[in-house]
């Protein structure tokens, strides 16, 4: 049967059962235009409804938490009424359809969460995976998603301060693109996205409304993938950074000015969906008119008006009064503006084409309505065979080659040739930059600083999705504490396969658990996030891949904070936490080398990392260098040091098991200082000086020579 | 002494120019692409961003903007005129400069600090620095490969006040980040009261930044706009 063929709710990606329960809350047949709104809002994309039974496992009750989960961003308390707002969000499928447009708009549509929280946008960082760079389709999907961050981030005036990387086949079919954003702003300029006020107007603010998009949250970003789907390019949307930088300035001064009432941003669903959620979460209704939209081609039906998801929209609720000051304000930024609609009492949300009416619909049943599964179970059969095959350590012997190897890898080696395509200094506030283990920037004319980590371990959460979503959390903690800033909030990134598979549903759950019983550890609130289901492409899943978004506080934030360039000659290098244990499940090494992924990874214990944690974030202000120790272990981040600093390291006594071994919760702090005192364990284990990378019994290389290799792992492949 | 910072829709880095004129005690204000009276303006900056959505070209909207006749007029005058970037690229499409920014050698954006190399120190953006002094400055831009019909008349008036180099200030090949011709990174006008370049000085404006080479600079153009006699 072709799709042609297929009943209407089927083509738009309903199932039966849902389609009966729209004809239950109308009482009867939905309208085509209906049946648009409902089949988006319901998708998966926009309803999380395989997810939300198990979301409720994350807390956000801290006190510094002035916004949690649920709102366009989370907003936190940085004290002397600043405030930050954070959120995630993944544009995978169409950054597969489209890579420049798809992680442009990715982009675009975070920083209208912030923005819409009356926020300004201030950074960016972007989490991504791909299948290997040897694959020319993976460089062309590489090449175009960095390049879309960068042309959009860039033109529209927010810098990029990092993110992360990840290779592996599963990423071929299914790249991940993923993106984090942080908006500052003062407590009274805080804007919630609950309509208020009968009377009031909707004005539709931004770029004409087009084809683009259509259906893009239910037939891009719910389903699986097949081959031939480049045909559903023209569901991919079009960003222009011009227009929401005007867009951004423009509602910055709306706030300012106090001309809005509440604010909602075009995402997914577009019209349909920001018009009931801002009904419908003030419990009211609202009249649309569909002809006062202004719109880029004039045949357009209701449904495609409703649906399209042209960027750069914005809704917002004005009184009558100011509604004049607005069009002027929208007119003197150059961008378009028109009233679309008023609030009533609702609870209907009514929708108006050509004076006819083609959508009556309670506003709040397209959200709170929306179907919610608790999808089954089941324990991959693989686990049992991965986890009884467990890695052997290396043997004693040169670590040279097997450094060689892992300098090289892309993941692993200079990132630069990404980062450099990102304007990272914009705003004057960027402290430490990206090639460290986290961003670190400062709030201007205050002592505040905030530092993020993103973090994700795609390999190690397929061995087992618990125990590597804890340390994920734990290791964006001990970054940002690295760099002087106190773990203070979490957003979190949920990529996964199909929630219909139990298996993958079973890798979902457990993740969400473990990295819930993380957080809780660390006393972290989790304030927002994002579920990406049916990564999958031609019936293979992608490996788990959660994502975590850490935000570090820091009040005062340490004038000289460490950095890997910092190390200077004679200075001690310490290893603070604990001795190697041997942890080389999903391990650079194994990984690498032996071309292997199997074992169980360690468990990471919760109160050595609140430990470990504390105690970074503790010696940040007073030494050179901190460097956390995670992918190919010390090998790796001691020639990071070396390469950054551009200065040898000496160290004595390590096997090159150790060297290679990745057991969590550990870092590197090198200092002139003669005696740590951490009350855990730690021990000096070399110098540094010379030009030299020196491991003693387990062999040496150059500084020049392992530079040259970090720096050319990704260039060497683009070329 | 005010100093006129001129924002086109797409500019977004006017903040940072009026901090790092608030850090050499220059006062400034932020002034909208509309307006056509300027003569209040004792120095006027056209910091970096992407004018109009740098649609078409480079600055080839932005020189239409309303203000651009006046910050022709002021130019003219003797007026310190200064662009930063896009500001560069706009004032060359204005012909107020000359020569023009292409895309960089290797198609990509390029954001990091690089090395420049004072030529002359005759400009309103070099007067406090020494010639041949190392300044290590953020380039951050697509279009930042600067080219030149008449490339020797340029050199020979001594307009060339910035080059690329290398850190121990030699200029080499790898040194230049973009192609740009002669690794020029920033030049002047006949009347040397114009300048422009593409790497930000504001960006390097104080140490936990990175850098504070940027400041001589600044403090050069803020000189110039003292000297200025109405």
């Amino acid at each position: 049967m072709t799709a042609t063929q297929q009943p209407d709710h089927i083509q738009l990606g309903m199932t039966d059962d849902e389609y009966h329960r729209v004809i239950e809350i109308l009482g009867r047949v939905p309208l085509a235009a209906e049946l648009a709104m409902y089949s988006v809002m319901w998708s998966e994309h926009c309803s999380y409804k395989s997810s939300r039974t198990h979301l409720g496992k994350f807390r956000s009750d801290q006190p510094w938490v002035v916004v949690g989960p649920g709102e366009n961003a989370g907003v936190v308390d940085l004290g002397d009424g600043w405030l930050a707002a954070l959120r995630i969000e993944s544009h995978n499928h169409p950054s597969f359809v489209e890579p420049y447009q798809g992680a442009a708009t990715g982009v675009g549509g975070i920083l209208r969460d912030i923005f819409t929280m009356g926020a300004r946008p201030v950074a960016v960082w972007d989490p991504l995976r791909f299948g290997p760079l040897e694959d020319p389709r993976n460089r062309y999907l590489f090449e175009g998603v960095v390049s879309g961050i960068a042309g959009y981030g860039n033109a529209v005036g927010v810098p990029t301060l990092g993110g992360e990387v990840e290779f592996a086949d599963c990423f071929s079919q299914n790249p991940l693109v993923n993106v984090m954003a942080l908006g500052l702003l003062k407590r009274e300029q805080l804007v919630l996205s609950a309509a208020s006020g009968v009377g009031n107007k909707a004005i539709l603010l931004g770029n004409a409304t087009g084809r683009d998009g259509i259906g893009g949250a239910s037939i891009l970003a719910s389903a699986s993938f097949e081959a031939g789907d480049e045909e559903k390019r023209p569901n991919v949307q079009i960003g222009d950074p011009f227009e929401e930088k005007k867009l951004i300035e423009a509602c910055l001064e709306l706030y300012d000015r106090g001309l809005v009432v509440a604010i909602q941003d075009l995402g997914a669903a577009g019209i349909s969906c920001a018009t009931s959620e801002v009904a419908g979460n003030g419990g009211l209704g609202m009249d649309v008119d569909l002809e006062r939209v202004h719109v880029r081609e004039h045949d357009m039906t209701p449904g495609e008006i409703l649906m399209s998801e042209s960027q750069e929209r914005m809704l917002a609720i004005v009184t009558p009064h100011n509604e004049t000051e607005v069009l002027d304000l929208a007119a003197k930024w150059e961008i378009q503006a028109s009233v679309i609609g008023t609030v009533t009492e609702g609870p209907q949300l009514k929708v108006y084409a050509k004076g006819e009416l083609v959508a009556d619909v309670p506003a709040a049943s397209l959200a709170d309505d929306a179907p919610k599964y608790d999808r089954p179970v089941q324990r991959p059969t693989y686990l049992d065979e991965v986890w009884a095959d467990q890695p052997i350590p290396p043997p004693d012997g040169d670590v040279t080659d097997a450094l060689r190897q892992l300098l090289d890898d892309p993941a692993i080696g200079d990132r630069s040739w990404i980062s450099n395509q990102y304007d990272h200094m914009l705003f004057l506030n960027t402290v430490i930059e990206p090639g460290h283990n986290a961003s670190l920037m400062r709030i201007k004319g205050t002592s505040k600083g905030l530092a993020v980590s993103t973090d994700g371990d795609a390999h190690r959460t397929w061995l087992d999705p618990r125990r590597a979503s804890e340390r994920i959390v734990f290791e964006a903690a001990l970054n940002v504490a690295v760099t002087g800033a106190a773990p203070y909030a979490v957003v979190n990134n949920l990529n996964f396969g199909s929630p219909e598979n139990p298996e993958v549903m079973w890798q979902f759950v457990e993740s969400v658990e473990g990295m819930a019983s993380a957080c809780e550890k660390l006393d972290l609130p989790v304030v927002g996030g994002n579920v990406s289901f049916y990564n999958q492409t031609d019936g293979v899943d992608i490996y788990p891949t959660p994502v975590v978004g850490m935000l570090g506080f820091c009040d005062p934030m340490p004038q000289f904070p460490p950095r890997l360039d910092r190390a200077q000659d004679g200075m001690a290098i310490w290893l603070v936490g604990d001795p190697c244990q041997g942890d080389f499940a999903g391990s650079a090494y194994d990984r690498i080398i032996n071309q292997k992924l199997r074992g169980r990874p360690m468990e990471a214990d919760g109160a050595t990392a609140r430990n470990i944690i504390a105690l970074a974030t503790e010696l940040a202000p007073t030494t050179a260098v901190l460097h956390d120790i995670s992918t190919g272990g010390f090998a790796v981040a001691l020639t990071e040091i070396a390469i950054k600093s551009d200065l040898g390291i000496t160290v004595d006594g390590l096997s090159t098991a150790e060297l290679l071994d990745e057991t969590p919760l550990r870092f590197l702090a090198i200092t002139h200082r003669a005696h740590l005192d951490t009350g855990v364990h730690h021990q000096r284990i070399g110098t540094m000086g010379g030009s030299t990378i020196d491991f003693g019994a387990a062999g040496s290389i150059s500084i020049s020579e392992a530079r040259a290799v970090w720096a050319n792992a990704i260039p060497r492949r683009m070329h | 002494m005010t100093i006129a910072v001129v924002v086109f829709p797409g500019t977004n880095c006017e903040h940072d120019i009026v901090h790092a004129l608030d850090l050499a005690g220059a006062d400034s204000e932020l002034v909208w692409h509309t307006e056509t009276d300027l003569a209040w303006a004792l120095g006027v900056v056209l910091p970096g961003g992407f004018a109009h959505g740098d649609y078409v070209r480079t600055g080839a909207i932005a020189r239409f903007s309303p203000v651009m006749a006046e910050v022709e007029r002021l130019a003219a005058s003797g007026i310190p005129i200064l662009g930063i970037c896009n500001g560069f690229q706009i004032l060359c499409e204005a012909g107020i400069l000359p020569g023009a920014l292409v895309a960089n050698r290797d198609l990509k954006f390029i954001c990091k600090p690089v090395y420049l190399r004072v030529e002359s120190t005759d400009s309103i953006l070099t007067s406090a620095a020494t010639i041949g002094q190392v300044l290590k400055i953020p380039l951050n831009s697509y279009e930042g490969q600067f080219v030149a019909d008449d490339i020797d008349a340029i050199e020979d008036a001594d307009e060339v006040i910035l080059r690329y180099c290398d850190p121990d200030g030699e200029i080499r090949e790898h040194s230049n980040p973009n192609g740009s011709t002669n690794a020029i990174a920033g030049i002047t006008n006949a009347a040397r009261n114009v300048a422009g370049l593409m790497p930000h000085p504001e960006r390097a404006s104080e140490t936990i930044l990175g850098s504070n080479d940027g400041m001589v600079m600044i403090e050069s153009f803020v000189e110039s706009v003292r000297r200025v006699r109405v």
